[in-house]
């Protein structure tokens, strides 16, 4: 279990190596990469993420611990950047590693749904014209974390 | 007791963090969010929809009824949007 909670920008392809580099003779393994949206309705030209870093380790780290427990996952990466992030840029990374692919995947999904939720992160989207705001929490991003509990 | 806000509720209240000393009948997240807003008036306003405001004490996400007796350090932000 790695947890990396860092400013600096990351190398997804690099990660992604490394991580299947320490995965021997495992089945399947799955990379969700999360990268800074700018769609031509809602232009985002600079995205801030607020962060408490000791908490968000820590919940991080719990979330692992409960994904690894319940796919049986041998080994899970999350990378999480805050600070004044570019559209494009990768946010996050999420990597997990199981015997089989639907482990894998449900994993990753599971990692995903709970840092969406319960992971002390704050974003603040920055338009090219320089408004700021405040992103909301989402009733969906809600609804798919419930999900895993049903 | 050190006070962490982040996010709008940090930029509402105009500072990131309080150092308080709350009597101790301030028992609860609860008890000490509804100090803080009688206390002083940009709290108020910023917390005046508690029910929005989650916590954490000493680096653990807690309820609202969750006690404060003898945390260092709690924490009070609006809901979550990482990923």
């Amino acid at each position: 279990m790695n947890v990396r909670v860092e400013t600096a920008p990351f190398d997804p392809g690099a990660e992604t190596n490394a991580f299947l580099a320490a995965a021997e003779g495992a089945g399947a393994a799955v990379t969700f990469t999360g990268i800074v949206r700018s769609l031509p309705d809602q232009q985002v030209a600079i995205l801030t993420l607020e962060c408490y870093p000791e908490l968000a380790v820590n919940q991080i780290g719990k979330i692992i611990a409960e994904a690894t427990e319940r796919f049986r996952l041998l080994d899970a990466t999350v990378i999480h950047r805050y600070g004044q992030l570019k559209a494009g840029e990768p946010i996050m990374q999420v990597m997990t590693v199981a015997a089989h692919r639907q482990a894998a995947f449900e994993g990753a999904e599971f990692l995903m749904d709970y840092l969406k939720t319960d992971a002390p992160f704050w974003k603040k989207e920055q338009s090219p014209d320089g408004t700021e705001r405040w992103v909301e929490a989402k009733e969906q991003d809600d609804e798919a974390r419930e999900r895993w509990t049903r | 007791m050190k006070v962490l806000y982040f996010a709008w509720l940090r930029e509402r209240l105009n500072r990131g963090e309080d150092d308080v000393d709350p009597p101790a009948e301030v028992a609860t997240v609860a008890d000490l969010i509804a100090w803080l807003a009688a206390n002083d008036e940009a709290a108020a306003l910023a917390m005046a929809n508690p029910k929005i405001i989650r916590a954490a004490v000493d680096t653990e996400i807690v309820p609202h009824d969750a006690p404060i007796a003898g945390a260092k350090v709690v924490a009070l932000f609006p809901p979550m949007t990482g990923g």
